[in-house]
């Protein structure tokens, strides 16, 4: 019964904690981690910096983005389920009412030309992040011939042969497994993550910093 | 019924979004089309409004879309589907802690997924990119390369913030569009 209190005590902290940290960052992915760091390891100290390492590995191989995930982890550490819920919420809520708001601005404004042309012009801003997104997720995941082929071949298969990209990807959970059991195969050495040290500490850390 | 299918089609998309957000956007323009839930113009406005609100661009557009189609329940429902399995997931692999960074089997699988992921995201931002450009390059086309090619230099060269770099484009788009 305490301990069921003591756990209802975390689910206001935490969801109040996430919905001030979720809208604060762009992409929702790697680049609220920082921010997750600073709020909940260095002032509140929540977690420490073993959790940390176990909540980013975690994110990152989940389902989902990598700020959600997150929430996730560290509510359930300090609550259990509910803790999780109450921490997704929290990081949840603030964008789903951001987005719910610029949609009925952009409703009411739809016919304004004016902005009808910024939305235009931001569409070309929107497909530069994409782009710069491909470029980082490119640098980490490239890594030899066998991953060059698979890039390349992924985007054949779906420009041209119009691919269920559901099928693309769950086929791809079992490709790198396939993929390095025949390079063993043949004796050569796999690497498959980027260790070199040409890149600055926190792209390396944080490899797909804007997804 | 619509609220149903929104919900169980996100749940579908939530649980493959492996690296993020960028890399379902084709497979949730898939679904969109075969849905006929809204008309390519339609969709590529969603992808720009959903990118410019902080936060994962796919739950923003799952949000967006379910508002479109079917109102605030399927805004509501659209998003839940979509964060649901991040939920599920991470609670199930966080209370029987499986120690991820070493597993040997999740590392191949990666080493595979992430070029793919790689492949995906780029496909996503060339179909948005050219969107209804059957004819020769027209004028909108070429003034959204122009403007996204602005974007991509500033943002690599001078580290702008993409939130500036949103707001220059829109300013961009006044004058040219």
């Amino acid at each position: 019964m305490n301990q069921i209190r003591k756990k209802n005590e975390w689910l206001l902290p935490l969801f109040w904690v996430f919905f001030r940290i979720g809208p604060s960052t762009f992409g929702g992915g790697y680049a609220m981690i920082p921010a997750i760091e600073r709020e909940l390891v260095a002032n509140k100290k929540w977690i420490d910096e073993k959790e940390l390492a176990d909540m980013l590995s975690i994110a990152g191989a989940a389902p989902g983005g990598v700020g959600v995930n997150a929430a996730a982890f560290v509510g359930y550490r300090k609550a259990g389920v509910a803790g999780a819920i109450a921490a997704v919420a929290g990081m949840t809520m603030p964008t789903f009412l951001i987005v719910i708001c610029l949609s009925l601005i952009y409703l009411f404004f739809q016919d304004n030309p004016k902005v009808e042309a910024a939305l235009k012009g931001i569409h070309g801003a929107i497909v530069a992040l994409i782009l710069l997104a491909a470029y980082r997720m490119a640098k980490s995941s490239i890594l030899d011939i066998a991953t060059t082929a698979v890039s390349i071949l992924t985007f054949l298969l779906l420009f041209m042969a119009k691919i269920h990209p559901l099928a693309i990807i769950i086929s791809g959970l079992f490709v790198g497994i396939l993929l390095v059991k025949v390079k063993e195969l043949f004796g050569l050495k796999v690497k498959t993550e980027r260790t070199g040290t040409s890149t600055p500490k926190h792209e390396l850390v944080y490899p797909e910093y804007y997804i | 019924m619509i609220l149903w299918d929104l919900f169980l089609t996100f749940l579908k998309i939530g649980f493959v979004s492996f690296g993020g957000g960028y890399a379902v956007i084709p497979l949730i323009q898939h679904d969109v089309s075969v849905n006929r839930w809204l008309s390519p113009v339609e969709f590529q406005e969603t992808i720009s409004l959903a990118g410019m609100a902080p936060g994962p661009i796919a739950t923003n557009s799952a949000t967006l879309i379910g508002f479109k189609t079917a109102g605030y329940m399927g805004a509501i429902l659209s998003t839940l589907g979509m964060i649901l399995p991040s939920l599920l997931v991470v609670v199930l692999l966080t209370s029987i802690f499986i120690r991820l960074q070493h597993n040997k089997w999740l590392k191949s699988s990666f080493y595979g997924m992430r070029p793919i992921i790689t492949g995906l995201i780029v496909y996503a931002a060339i179909h948005l990119g050219l969107l209804g450009t059957s004819e020769a390059l027209s004028w909108k086309t070429t003034g959204t390369l122009a403007i996204c090619a602005g974007s991509l230099y500033i943002m690599l060269r001078y580290k702008f913030h993409p939130f500036t770099v949103i707001l220059l484009s829109g300013a961009a788009g006044i004058i040219i569009f």
